[in-house]
Parts: structure tokens; C-alpha cells; sequence
């Protein structure tokens, strides 16, 4: 059955947000699954808490709408219940760099086969904006008005060293380079790491400073490690320099789910080893 | 009551909890309820390691002052307990103990030479000369080591019968007509049932007293055929397991206080989006890091009250592995039936203490399956029903979209701020406690145990149980446990309570919390008697501090 992808919510995005490109993007990608035979009834969205969150209401499809920072572990629990389902995250960079780095780093470090999309605006803006791990030093936010005292960290190269097996940065005003990018993720057999850069059209409007810096990694290896860090360092998120946006890494290894084969035993053989073990102990 | 106890001491490292293990199955063997403590009397300090074997003519929960023998493995052993001990018969280890006074002792460097076997069987005799010590057949010592020592039997048996024969029997334990029981810790229990109620992921990150719990399922995963996970925090084990559980896993989590700590947003999560989730939380004295091996009873409040906003909860706390086993199982299919956090909430003495079990007087709590969707699209995860359960879906099902959400949010699972809708499902929340409050009426979530007439009762929860037992079949008296604190069984606990006159409470902590509960309950407590120093009452404290709180 084709669904309407749009759920009835109002949505309440600023007019200019970067979250409608990839609420587009992402409903496109959904279409297309559809278009091939592939149920949306298997995909599951999870969410953190934030402007990107509200995605979560807005696409009509299985969706958890979890806490701040928490969208990886939901996702990982997920995945290792039912590995026949795609999951996808949709996180902000409050909640994946901030809130919940740990798991962010652990998903990469196991592997598990989850797409992660962060939406990165390097700015809160659902709380009306403060500086993010991602913000420029200096940044000038509500909770430092005499600007950030710290320099942003770069995540590519933190997704490098944690041992992601697909990294990639997409924008979300070059749209088809984007959605081939989370295509690719989701059908990459492993974690899947997508920073996406987009503008906050409220708090932290970077418009005019991506537009002349971006440019697409083409003929880039994805293979070589090295070259993947050369890259990932050759703008770091502070000082002036050109944007790479591609795929910047990507190698096959055993997933985190493909390691947990599911076990389930019937009801009575389960009953009986209980049983078992109580005599065992006798 | 006839009993017996006795202690096993040695180095760290040298197996000792195994050969108290083994001690016990001889014990049970024989016919009596055992009890194995792996606590740390208070008067016992440094790297020393022992393990207590209580055995009764009835069940026993709590080790007392008193032993009957000392199994030393070492000088230490002699040193730090015979004190304590000057009547019990010592069977030692020659090698090791040089200056022993009184009792017997075998060179197991020399059993070890002669029957050419290597040192890791050296324990087995001890265990033998044990067995012989206490009069035990040869017959029931040799089926305990072929039964509890599979790997070289032939081995461990040949050590074994050569310390047995060069022992003479000293003070025999009679053998008594009772069963063999399984002995399991609560830990295992709790596991155990916990799988029976139906679970197939266990999440959790090691903390003392959970700990074992958590290796006992790691090590039984395939036997039983379920998933452990061992994630980076128990951030990330709420909310993995909260998320296998919204893909229909049913699942449970293991921690202790400053573990469940960083559980407590995802326990709102689960209360808000009303996903079944069962969390172990075995208490350890607190605050902060506290006393991490120690035992405690400071947590029920804590546990009532954690997370922000108001959702129903089950809480559960069992006190022997017994209770442990049954409500395990019933608290994960009462999740699974209100789609709420429920809590099994063991302490440290309970978690880790062994006792005698007997299978077939577990009757499982007759708890309906999960309310499932019939598949009348269209699927809303919060469905408004008379109950105020919905019927559940999972990611995956055709034709169903779930939505789970955190915020406040309509049928659907989509985000509202209206106030009607706020108000509708928050009375849905309150519904399923009502309904759930309803049901527990017909389980037996007060035990009235001892003289259940007695006008003098003491109040307990948790393992503090056993050693009420005991204090109340001396004295006459009532005990009465709430084994479900929440919701709280108000009818069974006034019933409980009547005809009583005199009622003291008998904790673990510094405040009397179940005192406190029983108040807001409208039943106030004339005394307390409290304990927190990590320390398990024993009977015979007890006895004392029952009597001086009673006497005119």
C-alpha cells in the first residue's frame, strides 16, 4: 500500500530551516523504497530531542521520538530485537556530539548496522540558541555572550578514530548529493555516520559562508584510511577552509547484530531448561 | 530447630566460595535447608576470604554468630574465627595451619603426592575430611562430588576418600528425612525467573551486587536462549533496553543504586511512553559509592519516587531466592501486560546468599499475556481504552505505523500540547495503575508469617524476612512483609495488621523507609529497629534488640 509519508502535524519548523531539506530528502528516500517493493513497515525513525526531532511526527512512519542525546542506544536495542528492520536516527549535533557522545562513539566502536543522520547546525536552536560542540571558538550564544572559550571538535575525524565503517558529510541546500548519501548509508551494512550540515535560519545562518566553501570529494578513495583522515582534517569545523562534502570512508566488517543470532526458544523447551538448571543445582 | 553451620576460610583465590558450595551440598544431601552467605562479619578484616554454610531442619535466610565447624585452609582462618568459636570442630590443612590446638588435620601436599593429582583438587580434601568429620556417609559424599564436580571426578573423588579416611568422625550431623533442594543464590533466582517470565534481553553494566546476575544470564545465554548486552553505561542499557522493548523484546535491565541513578530519565521515558521494561536494582549500602559489597535496604524510597512526573510502577522485593524466582517472572509479565517499569528490588544479602529452593512449590502468578493489536488499521500505539491499555504493535508489523514518543502526545504518538489531549492521557496513565492496583488484590502481595494472630508484629521487606522469621518463632510473634510495595496492597496490608498492637519495624537503613510507607499508608509503627552499618541482622542480634524494644 502507498502511504501519504506526511502526517497531519502541523509543523512548526522556522520558515528557511534546514530540517525541511532533509525532511524532503528523507521522504523522497521513503518513496523510492516504496517505488522498489520495499515496505516502509520494516523502517523505524528514532529521534533525540530538538528541532531535527520533530521529524519524528511529521514522516507517517514507524518512528520513536526518544530523549536528548539518547537516539543510539534506542536505535541499537531496536535493531538487535528485530535485525530485519532499517533504522534510522535523526539526531541533532547537541544531541549526538553533547548529550550523547558516549553512545555516538560506542555505535561506531560495535559496528551495529544503523544509519545515523546528524543534523548539524552547530547552534540549539529549540532552546533558542547556545553554542554546540560543533560552533565556531567565539561563538556568541545565549549562554556565552562574551563568545565560546572552546574550539569545536570535529566529528568526521572523531567517527575516524572510533571505528565507523561508513563516514560522510552532505549539505542540505546540495539535496541529490545528500540523498544519495543517506541511501548509501542506510544500504552500508554497518554504522553509518552522516554529518550533515544545515543552516539555522533563526540563530545561526551559515548560508552564504557554505555556499563558498563546499565542494564534492570526487575521486576520492574511500578505502584509504589515511587519505579518509587527511580529509576529515582539511576543515575543522573552526578556521577558514574548503568543505569537503562525499563519503569519506567506508569498509565492510561483521556487524554488532549479525553477532547476537537470535536464540528464541518455544515456551516449553525454555520451561524445561528453567528446570533443568533447578535440578542442575540440586 | 536443629541446625548447623559452618565456615570455610582461606586465601583470595583459593575457591573458597566453591567449597562452601560444596560444604552445602553435602548439608543438603543430608536432608537440611541450607544457606550460604558470602557476607563479611564485621569483625573479619584485610584479604581474608570465607564462606558460611547455615544448615536447618527449616527453611534459613540469615547466619548467625555461632559455628559448628571451621574448615581452615589456612593459619589465618584459625587466627581471625576460633576466637569467635572455641567450641567448634576444626578440620584444617596441615600444610598450611601450624598451630593447631585442638581438632584434626590433613597434609593435603601429601594426599596430593600420593595419588599424583594436581593442586586444584587439594580443596576436595578438605571437603572430604569434612564430610567425615561430620559423620557423613561416603555414600552421599561421593554423589555430591560426581554430581557438583563433573570435571575429573575420578580425580577430585580419589583425593576426596583419602582425607575421609584419614579423618575420624568428631561431631556427626545427623542425617534428617528431608529432600534434596536446589540451591540458588536470589541473583540466579531472580534470572531464572525472570527468563520463565518470558524474558529475552538482559541489558546491564556491572555493579556490585548485580553483577552476578548478570554473568549468571551472560553464561546461561544460549542454554536459555536469550541476548546480554554489556553497553557503555546504564545510560545507554535503559535506553537500549527500552528500545528493543518498543520492538517487542521483552527485556530487563540489572544495576544498583548509583547505576540506577543515570537510569532514572529513561525510567520517565518508559513511564511516559509506556513501554514494559523490567529493572533489577539490588541495593548496596549508600550513599554514592558506599560500602560496594556490603548490604543494604536504603533504596525503596528512591526506587518509588525516581524520574520526573507522575506514571505507574510495579516494585517488587522478594526475600528469600524463592519469592525472588516467582515475583521475577510475574514482574516482567505485569510489565508486559500494563506496558510500565517494574522493579525487582533485591539487596545485597539476598542477591548473593544461596538458599534452598524447591521447584515445585513455585506456582506461577496466573498474569494475562500483553493485549496485542487485532490489526484494524488504523494502528494508534496510545488507543484510549476503558483499561487504559492499548493494544500493542511493534515496528516491523504490516500495516501498523507506531509512533512512540517521550512528549506529551495524542493516540497516535504524535506531540500535542492541547490540553484535553495532556489531561486524556495522563488519566489513561492513571487507569492502568487503578487496573493494575485491582489486579494485585488477587495475588499474595502481603506475607503474614510466624504467630499470625501474634498482637506484637514485626514489619520487614526484603532478606531482613529471614532473620524476622527466626526472631518471631522464638518469640511468639507476627511478621508481616510486603513483598509488593508498589502499587501498595493497602487492603492486604490493613489485614495484615489487624489485632495488631504493637507493631516494629525491622530495616536496613537509617530511617525506617517501609515505616515511612506504611504512615503515608495510614499505619504507624510504634518502634524501629534499624541497622546500617552493610551488615545483615543475624537472628541472634535480633533477638536481642526484638526483646529490649518489647520488654516493660
Amino acid at each position: 500500500m502507498t502511504r501519504n509519508l506526511i502526517t497531519p502535524a502541523q509543523n512548526t519548523w522556522c520558515p528557511g530551516c534546514g530540517n525541511f531539506a532533509l525532511q524532503h530528502t528523507l521522504k523522497d528516500i521513503l518513496a523510492g523504497f516504496e517505488k522498489e517493493g520495499r515496505s516502509l513497515d520494516d523502517v523505524v525513525l528514532v529521534t533525540g530531542i530538538g528541532c531535527h526531532a520533530k521529524i519524528a511526527d511529521y514522516l507517517n512512519i514507524n518512528s520513536v521520538y526518544t530523549l536528548h542525546g539518547r537516539t543510539i542506544p534506542v536505535a541499537t536495542g531496536i535493531k538487535l530485537a528485530n535485525p530485519r528492520l532499517t533504522v534510522i536516527c535523526c539526531a541533532g549535533d547537541g544531541d549526538a556530539y553533547a548529550e550523547g557522545l558516549d553512545h555516538l562513539i560506542f555505535a561506531a566502536k560495535r559496528n551495529i548496522d544503523i544509519t545515523m543522520i546528524v543534523h548539524n547546525n552547530r547552534v540549539y536552536g529549540l532552546t533558542t540558541g547556545q553554542y554546540t560542540p560543533t560552533s565556531p571558538l567565539g561563538f556568541r550564544g545565549k549562554s556565552t555572550p562574551a563568545g565560546t572559550t572552546e574550539y569545536p571538535f570535529n566529528p568526521l575525524e572523531l567517527m575516524l578514530a572510533s571505528g565507523a565503517t561508513y563516514i560522510a558529510r552532505g549539505y542540505t541546500r546540495k539535496m541529490p548529493q545528500l540523498a544519495q548519501l543517506i541511501r548509501q548509508g542506510i544500504a552500508h551494512k554497518g554504522f553509518a555516520f552522516i554529518d550533515t550540515l544545515q543552516i539555522c535560519a533563526s540563530f545561526f545562518n551559515m548560508t552564504e559562508y557554505y555556499q563558498s566553501r563546499v565542494y564534492d570529494l570526487a575521486g576520492h578513495d574511500t578505502a584509504d584510511f589515511e587519505k579518509a583522515c587527511a580529509k576529515a582534517r582539511e576543515w575543522d569545523y573552526n578556521r577558514d577552509a574548503p568543505i569537503a562534502l562525499g563519503v569519506f570512508y567506508e569498509r565492510a566488517l561483521p556487524t554488532f547484530d549479525d553477532r547476537y543470532p537470535a536464540r528464541a526458544l518455544s515456551a516449553g523447551e525454555r520451561s524445561r531448561r528453567i528446570r533443568d538448571l533447578f535440578e542442575m543445582s540440586g | 530447630m536443629k541446625e548447623v553451620s559452618v565456615l570455610v576460610g582461606g586465601r583470595a583465590g583459593d575457591g573458597i566460595n566453591n567449597a562452601g558450595a560444596m560444604v552445602a551440598q553435602l548439608l543438603n544431601h543430608l536432608g537440611y535447608f541450607v544457606y550460604i552467605s558470602v557476607d563479611y562479619p564485621s569483625l573479619i578484616r584485610g584479604g581474608h576470604n570465607f564462606a558460611l554454610v547455615r544448615a536447618a531442619d527449616e527453611p534459613v535466610g540469615a547466619y548467625n554468630d555461632r559455628i559448628d565447624y571451621l574448615v581452615a585452609l589456612n593459619q589465618e582462618t584459625i587466627d581471625l574465627h576460633l576466637p569467635h568459636c572455641p567450641d567448634c570442630t576444626v578440620v584444617a590443612n596441615a600444610d598450611l595451619v601450624k598451630s593447631l590446638q585442638s581438632g584434626q588435620a590433613i597434609s593435603v601436599n601429601d594426599i596430593l603426592k600420593v595419588e599424583s593429582a594436581p593442586p586444584i583438587t587439594g580443596n576436595s580434601a578438605m571437603i572430604g575430611a569434612f564430610a567425615k568429620a561430620a559423620g557423613i556417609p561416603w555414600e552421599i559424599a561421593g554423589d555430591v562430588f560426581r554430581r557438583h564436580m563433573p570435571k575429573a571426578a575420578d580425580e577430585n573423588l580419589r583425593v576426596a576418600r583419602r582425607a575421609y579416611d584419614q579423618i575420624r568422625t568428631s561431631r556427626p550431623v545427623p542425617a534428617l528425612s528431608g529432600k534434596t533442594h536446589s540451591l540458588l543464590s536470589g541473583n540466579e533466582a531472580i534470572g531464572l525467573g525472570l527468563v520463565a517470565g518470558g524474558l529475552s534481553h538482559y541489558i546491564s553494566y556491572p555493579m556490585t551486587p548485580s553483577s552476578t546476575l548478570l554473568h549468571f544470564l551472560a553464561g546461561n545465554a544460549e542454554r536459555l536462549g536469550i541476548t546480554v548486552i554489556h553497553p557503555e553505561n546504564e545510560i545507554g542499557v535503559i535506553l537500549m533496553g527500552l528500545g528493543g522493548a518498543a520492538a517487542g523484546a521483552k527485556t530487563a535491565v540489572g544495576t544498583s543504586g548509583g547505576g540506577f541513578c543515570l537510569m532514572t530519565e529513561g525510567l520517565s521515558f518508559a513511564g511516559m511512553a509506556e513501554i514494559p521494561i523490567v529493572i533489577v536494582v539490588s541495593q548496596r549500602t549508600g550513599p554514592s559509592t558506599g560500602l560496594p559489597t556490603y548490604t543494604g535496604q536504603a533504596e525503596l524510597q528512591f526506587v518509588l519516587h525516581a524520574g520526573q512526573g507522575e506514571f505507574p510502577r510495579l516494585v517488587v522485593a522478594p526475600a528469600d531466592a524463592g519469592e525472588a524466582y516467582r515475583w521475577s517472572a510475574a514482574a516482567m509479565r505485569l510489565a508486559w501486560e500494563y506496558q510500565i517499569p517494574a522493579f525487582v528490588l533485591p539487596d545485597k544479602t539476598l542477591s548473593e546468599s544461596t538458599y534452598s529452593v524447591d521447584y515445585d512449590a513455585l506456582a506461577d502468578l496466573p498474569v494475562a499475556d500483553p493485549v496485542l493489536w487485532d490489526g484494524q488499521a488504523p494502528y494508534r500505539r496510545y488507543n484510549d481504552t476503558p483499561s487504559g491499555i492499548s493494544p500493542l504493535a511493534f515496528p516491523g508489523r504490516k500495516d501498523a505505523i507506531v509512533k512512540v514518543n517521550s512528549y506529551a502526545h495524542d493516540e497516535d504518538g504524535i506531540t500535542t500540547e492541547d490540553a484535553a489531549l495532556v489531561t486524556l492521557m495522563a488519566e489513561k496513565r492513571r487507569k492502568k495503575e487503578a487496573k493494575l492496583k485491582e489486579e494485585m488484590d488477587r495475588y499474595p502481595c502481603v506475607s503474614v508469617r510466624g504467630k499470625t494472630d501474634a498482637s506484637t508484629a514485626l514489619l520487614c521487606w526484603g532478606s531482613v524476612r529471614n532473620a524476622c522469621d527466626e526472631v518471631a518463632a522464638r518469640l511468639g510473634l507476627r511478621v508481616i512483609q510486603p513483598v509488593v510495595l508498589s502499587p501498595f496492597p493497602d487492603q492486604q496490608f490493613s489485614a495484615a495488621c489487624g489485632g495488631v498492637q504493637h507493631l516494629i519495624a525491622v530495616e536496613e537503613n537509617a530511617t525506617g523507609q517501609l515505616a515511612a510507607l506504611a504512615r503515608e499508608h495510614g499505619v504507624n509503627t510504634e518502634a524501629t529497629i534499624l541497622k546500617y552499618d552493610g551488615r545483615p541482622f543475624t537472628p541472634d542480634e535480633l533477638l536481642r534488640k526484638v526483646q529490649a524494644v518489647i520488654a516493660p
